[in-house]
């Protein structure tokens, strides 16, 4: 499903219905984090990657415009064997990969254990992601908030001219 | 791949699967980003790559029988119980929060984009910035053949 969904963004040409389709994405995508365990992520998937970008694309098509342009077939052939050949790159990388779901593998066995056992007494809270999010790893968490204010710095100020102009040809045309 | 048994290609089919799914994913938003010239049809394709690159990161702090990373209210971990890995849970829910940003930063560049060109196809981008140089370059032969 999440498959056809993916393929969805493709064919589609009303922008509106690609936007729906990575909504409908973004949820199935939560949908396999609580399968794999990670219930914080889901949930930050849903809200923030299904609602809010959903949102934020809805806005800028309706401020420009609903039509993708068509494109001929030969175009896409360059693209797609492109893509392919990479995709190809990747799984044959991805042999040498531990299998899924094992645990004596190196990204198991070091950082993520310490912090396991020692949340506890160190920390004293029982959800263990919220634990290094906040104190282990606080100053990534700062690091964020900061990225976050750049881009909102950003788009205020490259919003802010958008309206400016727009009264202006508004005061022109009265 | 020569003296692979048909056990070992099972194992190695069961064990990778869900990692080849992940890339599949990957490969079709990376298909939009270069294909479509739309530039909001290439943001959504980048949403669709970033979400796939989170699930794949995801699947390694996966283990099987493994519940997720909350203990028990007590904080009595018993040692028997499993968890999944919290570290790249933690990284995840960072990076999706970033992403977010980033997409809302793209999205206003193109909102600008539509009111400098008019237009928010790539190719039509390229031919105007085209024809603007050429007519740059065209009145500096013209001065140069003043002076």
């Amino acid at each position: 499903m999440l498959v056809i969904s993916a393929v969805g963004v493709v064919w589609v040409r009303h922008l509106f219905a690609a936007a729906m389709f990575s909504g409908i994405f973004s949820f199935l995508s939560a949908l396999l984090f609580v399968m794999l365990d990670a219930v914080d992520v889901a949930f930050t998937e849903a809200a923030v990657g299904a609602g809010v970008s959903t949102v934020l694309v809805l806005g800028t098509i309706v401020l420009t415009k609903r039509l993708e342009q068509e494109r001929k077939v030969k175009e896409n052939l360059r693209p797609l064997i492109l893509v392919i050949l990479t995709g190809m790159i990747l799984i044959y990388g991805s042999l040498d990969m531990p299998e899924f779901g094992s645990s004596n593998t190196p990204a198991q066995s070091h950082l993520g254990l310490t912090y396991l056992e020692s949340t506890p007494e160190q920390i004293g809270i029982p959800n263990v992601v919220t634990a290094v999010l906040a104190s282990y790893r606080g100053f990534d968490t700062l690091g964020e908030v900061a990225v976050v204010f750049t881009a909102g710095v950003g788009v205020l100020v490259l919003l802010g001219g958008f309206m400016r102009n727009r009264r202006r040809k508004d005061q022109g045309e009265l | 791949m020569v003296g692979l048994t048909l056990d070992q290609l099972k194992i190695l089919l069961t064990g990778h699967s869900i990692y080849w799914l992940f890339i599949i994913l990957m490969m079709t938003g990376f298909y939009i980003v270069v294909s479509r010239g739309n530039l909001i049809k290439k943001i959504i394709g980048l949403n669709l790559f970033q979400t796939s690159v989170f699930l794949f990161y995801i699947s390694i702090g996966k283990v099987s029988g493994g519940t997720a990373p909350i203990l028990p209210m007590k904080l009595k971990v018993d040692d028997f119980s499993v968890y999944s890995n919290p570290l790249p849970h933690v990284l995840i829910l960072t990076a999706i929060v970033v992403g977010v940003a980033t997409t809302a930063l793209g999205l206003s560049l193109i909102i600008r984009i539509k009111e400098a060109y008019n237009s928010i196809e790539e190719h039509d981008l390229l031919e105007e910035d085209r024809s603007q140089f050429s007519n740059e370059n065209n009145e500096d032969r013209k001065f140069g053949g003043f002076f």
